[in-house]
């Protein structure tokens, strides 16, 4: 195996894990032990193990943790849905064809498209899935400018396809004033007359919503789509993309009743328009009439799917996530619109007493846009490993340190996330933590 | 096979074409038979007007339920008309492939010799 992998040591395999997070020495066991015995000494160290059950969690950048009521287990541990895999004798499934069917109805009440597709692996994805599908829709254009204030780990991805794919980004700053997509870095970026999509995220990597308008017009004047990555719990309360004329938006819809454990399993949102369903990935359920006239559900697009397309598939994502999927939509349709937008102001109203106590120590946000659930915080110049040392402490993880995702942000820039079961005593241990010892 | 409707006054193609050839202009759909075997066409995606074609290379994708099938172009030229109705109603190919037709192609060259005759693609089947 080595040498058919080009490797020359077992360790060339760990290489991707940083040195200093590696073991690198045996476990510390003693000899002969029974199973028995093992199994208790091995439970007993990672019994030392923190995770976010017990820790105070404000992590977030698109990986955001909110309650799952029980319902939502219940429902999806159900052996029908647990132990099927992805339909292919499709329509025997007509269970699982109505699940995916609600989903995709959900989807396009949440953004606001005409269709969207029974969905894809992670929003990364999505996200890459949504270019593959601009090139497509503009002839093979090949580039693409895209806001810095996107998603920094969906543009790593979407960079992995750059080389093979021969694509070229086109970078968009933000605007130092407002934390929003700089307008005349977009036309400038637009510029090129080889770019297949103006690409933004809102609320961005920041957290701020941004201001969509115009942004249509300003990609169609250079024959480009408009490409939006956007939050389904924030489309709950804020104008989705196609009011401004959005031609795909792409999503990460963990937390909608999937929880983060271990980063994953995602699930990729994609939406857009019914002009654009050739170019659509993975497939759609439709709703139609059986030989008795009785309502059935059938497959009724997969146009770029491998066992459709054979070779000439063009997406390498041709399946859907099926238990997933099932998460999210009894999860959705437990909450309803009106309980969805609960939870975006649940939030934003932490959120918000968060901001104003951090406040008082002279912490403030970045930026001073609006922000639902994430927003970004400056704390004291140098203050980091000071402050990374009173959270583990106080058993805290206040966030995601921004300045190692994006380049051009202060180094002690934090994007806290907050969710509705965060506690007054939660919040009030993030603010005294960070006004401790990141305060100015 | 015996039901299966092939026109005495065509050509044909191994691979389900039929070809009606007048002047240097060639019109080409599939036949009745290739319908049969894909079963609900849902979508054609139609070359543009102008696009030149190579011989024996795809000139339009028929979309069914279940499958997806490239025609194929019998000989090199140039699109010179699509048949526009299919994209709105590409099913009219299931109810009369040979008065579907796909794109009409203006011949830059000859037509193949190894053209099927109705008997020779009924042989074939």
């Amino acid at each position: 195996m080595l040498s058919v992998s080009g490797a020359s040591h077992t360790d060339d395999f760990l290489k991707a894990i940083p040195s200093h997070l590696r073991l690198n020495k045996p476990l510390a066991l003693a000899s002969g032990l029974s199973e028995m015995a093992l199994s208790r000494e091995v439970r007993r160290m990672a019994g030392k193990n923190r995770g976010l059950t017990d820790l105070t969690t404000f992590l977030g950048m698109g990986w955001t943790k909110h309650f799952i009521p029980a319902a939502v287990d219940s429902i999806v541990s159900r052996s029908e849905f647990t132990t099927a895999y992805t339909p292919y004798q499709a329509e025997a499934s007509q269970g699982s064809l109505q699940q995916i069917f609600e989903y995709q109805t959900m989807v396009t009440e949440l953004t606001g498209m005409e269709i969207s597709n029974a969905s894809l692996y992670d929003g990364a994805t999505s996200l890459v899935e949504g270019l593959v599908m601009a090139s497509a829709s503009t002839k093979g254009r090949k580039g693409f400018a895209i806001a810095r204030s996107v998603n920094p780990r969906w543009r790593e991805v979407a960079n992995t396809y750059a080389p093979s794919s021969n694509w070229s980004f086109h970078d968009i700053a933000w605007d130092p004033s407002t934390g929003m997509l700089d307008r005349s870095g977009a036309q400038a970026a637009l510029a090129g007359g080889q770019i297949a999509a103006l690409v933004v995220q809102s609320p961005n990597a920041f957290g701020q919503v941004e201001d969509l308008a115009g942004l249509s017009e300003l990609a169609k004047a250079s024959g480009a789509l408009l490409v939006v990555a956007a939050d389904p719990l924030s489309l709950s309360v804020i104008e989705p993309p196609s009011t401004f004329g959005a031609d795909i938006v792409v999503g990460e819809m963990l937390g909608m009743g999937i929880p983060t454990s271990l980063g994953g399993p995602g699930l990729g949102l994609l939406a857009t328009r019914k002009s654009l369903l050739r170019q659509m990935p993975g497939r759609v359920v439709g709703r139609t009439v059986d030989a008795d006239g009785k309502r059935a559900y059938c497959l009724t697009a997969q146009t770029r799917e491998q066992h459709i397309r054979r070779e000439k598939a063009t997406s390498n994502i041709c399946s859907n996530q099926g238990l997933m999927v099932v998460s999210a939509s009894v999860y959705l349709a437990l909450q309803g619109p009106a309980g969805l937008a609960e939870v975006a102001e649940q939030c934003a109203s932490r959120l918000a007493y968060a901001r104003e106590e951090l406040g008082k120590a002279k912490i403030r946000p970045l930026f001073s846009g609006t922000a639902i659930q994430e927003q970004a915080f400056a704390l004291a110049s140098g203050s980091r490993a000071r402050v990374e040392a009173a959270c583990k402490t106080a058993g805290l993880l206040p966030g995601v340190w921004l300045a190692d995702y994006i380049s051009g942000i202060p180094a002690d820039t934090i994007l806290v996330c907050v969710n509705e079961t965060h506690t007054r005593a939660d919040l009030d241990l993030l603010v005294a933590t960070l006004s401790t010892a990141g305060g100015i | 096979m015996s039901d299966t409707l092939i026109p005495e006054h065509l050509k044909y193609t191994v691979s389900h074409e039929w070809v009606l050839k007048e002047g240097d202009v060639v019109t080409i759909g599939i036949t009745d038979h290739a319908q049969h075997e894909l079963g609900d066409i849902v979508f054609v995606e139609l070359p543009e007007v102008g696009q030149t074609v190579e011989a024996g290379k795809g000139v339009a994708v028929i979309e069914a339920v279940k499958t997806v099938a490239d025609v194929y172009s019998p000989a090199a030229g140039e699109v010179v008309e699509v048949n526009t109705i299919l994209a709105d109603d590409a099913g009219s190919i299931n109810r009369d492939a040979y008065g579907s037709w796909i794109v009409k192609i203006r011949l830059t060259g000859a037509l193949p010799s190894d053209l099927l005759d109705a008997s020779g693609y009924k042989a074939q089947l």
